[in-house]
């Protein structure tokens, strides 16, 4: 299949894009593993054009989608009456294209303060009760537009500070808009006030194509708006990056540092092209506190390297990194390395080099790795920034921790060294588990582990935050999720099983774990906690199943190895297996398990 | 530029757009003659022809165009004044 590794990253070329649109789209769909989603577009204006291409942007990212989209400018009417069509198709995304074309009642300049108040409530509430309504109805995630500035200021710049311009207006609804996305989890804003001024508002706001299709925005900004709500999307199903893999010479900073030596390289304040390295090097290191992975990946001797790293001006230290790869060997072999000792997949990477030979071989090799198409020092942040690569929707606790996590792993590592019997290792590391059902404090990390886990995952099911409160509420389940800590440190939540009570009978949807846990046996005592817990609620038989991926062999033999026995396969290798409760040995005997 | 070659590369342009190969425009074809060619593909059209050609249409010229003959009579008064 061809594969459209520029045409579909930033900067875009747009041009290439609407004429060829049809034609992607035909390739993209021979994709392997593509996951299926239904959205709902409700417009305050045209979207035929913003459907197209966020199937486009979607179907990159792995996700295909099937569309409902509103009539023009129904979404209130969809959103606060229904329709039998939009009921029927049961959205799992709600997204809101509403612009300031919707606003109904902007302030006039003689109204008094109470009548610009009230005019921002009735704004506010309206949404509002679209929001909540399509919360009751649907179990769906809502995606909505903030406003973008208008396109005319009748005060000057007066528009931005006095209560009767638009601008202020406006500014003040979005506020409104945004502290409902602080307290609602499944709800997330789709910043267009951000991007058409990074776009050019006079551009964005091209009035012709208002007046003539009634589209909000110019179409040649429509890449632009569809990429930015795919971002969001792809987040939410788990598709985020992981990870920064780097080159150092020419990429985090100037120069060569085998050649010029340390001493001359370019970072630090005194000269400009050291500043921009050293602001980008700044930008690098808050993804760390993002519980993004930073990694090297240079043709340099070792030493070198370090010597570069140390460099007094750098921002960015040796320990900042978990795997630093600095040899002469070719840079996708290193990547290859860098993805088994993490125990991630290459496309959770983003690869920054200089190089565009070195970026070529690495974005053939894998696909689904991030390569930024950077070009000169001062753009890199822009260019990296823009590709969304590591959108935050679900933010949880133990993305800070990451780099830790890594780091005790290593440490880990070398204890095994240490040991002949592996049993004797398990039980060195002292581990306690806490295994018990779902609690509304985790719930986040729950859904964030369903959508990121690949490797360990018996049926790679996929749920939204919105699907696991309402299973977390449901005695028809059993939801157990499990943490795992152990005398380097805590890995917090790494496991979840869900399984479904019919009668007599278990079914077990979802089985994941975290790979950063493999080889300790949690999966043991995890099993003996499910039919502790099936037991107490009089089942008698457990069904599992296991749905081949590309990327789930390592769990191709999980039941056989609990006990279970085969009793289906079909013909695309969906396995269904069958345990007699009374049959099964309890198995874990290194984890101190708590309730 | 010539009027030949203003049709060849917007013969390209049509059928990029409408993904078929066997379109061939003249100065009459218009959208009853091409399936997809509905309002929606048009301002797609509209923005892939302006980028072709590096010009812009001003809104009563994309209001009034009747034909591929008349947006071909626009390309060539932009292109050669």
């Amino acid at each position: 299949m061809k594969s459209f590794l520029k045409e579909l990253k930033y900067p875009f070329d747009v041009e290439y894009l609407i004429k060829n649109k049809r034609r992607i789209k035909k390739e993209l769909l021979n994709k392997e593993g593509l996951i299926e989603k239904r959205i709902a577009i409700l417009g305050g204006s045209t979207t035929s054009e913003i459907k197209n291409m966020l199937e486009i942007f979607l179907l990159n990212n792995g996700i295909k989608p099937t569309f409902y989209e509103s009539e023009y400018n129904k979404y209130y009417e969809d959103a606060m009456f229904g329709n039998p069509e939009l009921d029927e198709f049961k959205p799992d995304i709600v997204y809101i294209h509403t612009t300031n074309r919707n606003i109904i009642n902007y302030p006039s300049i003689i109204d008094d303060e109470d009548t610009v108040n009230s005019l921002l409530n009735a704004e506010e509430q309206k949404f509002i009760k679209i929001w909540n309504n399509l919360f009751t109805k649907f179990n769906a995630v809502i995606i909505q537009n903030n406003f973008e500035y208008p396109f005319y200021r009748l005060l000057g710049n007066k528009d931005a500070s006095d209560i009767h311009g638009r601008v202020n207006f406006i500014n003040r609804l979005n506020d409104k808009f945004y502290e409902f996305a602080r307290s609602h989890n499944n709800f997330f804003i789709n910043d267009i006030n951000y991007l058409s001024s990074c776009y050019g508002l006079d551009k964005w706001a091209n009035q012709l194509y208002w007046h003539m299709y009634k589209y909000a925005l110019e179409v040649p900004a429509i890449p632009y708006l569809a990429f930015n709500i795919a971002n969001i999307i792809k987040s939410i199903y788990g598709k985020n990056k992981k990870a920064f893999v780097l080159d150092l010479d020419n990429t985090l900073w100037g120069g060569i540092v085998g050649d010029d030596g340390v001493e001359k390289l370019a970072i630090g304040p005194e000269v400009p092209m050291g500043q921009v390295y050293e602001e980008f090097q700044n930008y690098i290191l808050q993804h760390k506190n993002l519980g993004i992975i930073l990694n090297v990946n240079s043709k340099n001797e070792y030493e070198n390297a370090i010597a570069g790293l140390n460099h007094p001006a750098g921002v960015l230290k040796p320990d900042d990194f978990i795997i630093i790869k600095a040899n002469w060997n070719p840079k996708n072999m290193n990547i290859k390395d860098i993805a088994a000792e993490l125990n991630l997949g290459a496309d959770s990477f983003v690869f920054v080099d200089d190089n565009p030979a070195e970026r070529h071989i690495v974005e053939t090799t894998f696909e689904g790795i991030g390569v930024p198409e950077i070009d000169s020092p001062e753009n890199y942040i822009r260019i990296i920034d823009r590709n969304g690569y590591f959108e935050m929707t679900n933010f949880s606790k133990e993305d800070l921790n990451k780099n830790t996590l890594y780091k005790e792993n290593a440490k880990r590592s070398q204890m095994m060294a240490t040991f002949d019997n592996y049993d004797d290792y398990l039980k060195s590391l002292e581990m306690k588990a806490e295994i018990s059902s779902f609690k509304p404090i985790y719930l986040e990390r729950i859904a964030q582990l369903t959508n990121k886990s690949n490797q360990f995952n018996l049926t790679t099911k996929r749920y939204t935050l919105a699907d696991i409160e309402a299973i977390a509420n449901d005695d028809n389940y059993i939801k157990l999720y499990g943490k795992l800590a152990d005398i380097f440190g805590d890995n917090g939540v790494i496991t979840v099983v869900i399984g479904n009570i019919k009668g007599e009978e278990l079914h077990i949807d979802l089985w994941i774990m975290s790979c950063r846990v493999l080889k300790r046996n949690m999966e043991f005592a995890m099993m003996d906690e499910v039919v502790r817990v099936a037991k107490e609620k009089n089942i008698k038989t457990i069904f599992g199943y296991y749905y081949p991926t590309l990327k789930n062999k390592m769990v191709k033999d999980f039941y056989d190895m609990h006990g279970f026995k085969l009793i289906e396969t079909d013909s695309e290798g969906n396995k269904k297996y069958r345990l007699d409760i009374e049959d099964y040995e309890f198995k874990n005997n290194v984890i101190e398990v708590e309730r | 530029m010539k009027k030949e070659e203003i049709y060849e590369r917007l013969n390209n342009v049509f059928r990029d757009v409408f993904d078929d190969d066997s379109i061939t425009v003249n100065e009459n074809t218009t959208s009853n003659d091409i399936e997809d060619w509905d309002s929606l593909e048009h301002i797609n059209l509209v923005v892939a022809v302006e980028q072709e050609f590096g010009m812009k249409f001003n809104m009563g010229e994309v209001t009034t165009m009747k034909n591929v003959g008349e947006m071909v009579d626009i390309i060539m008064e932009r292109k050669n004044n």
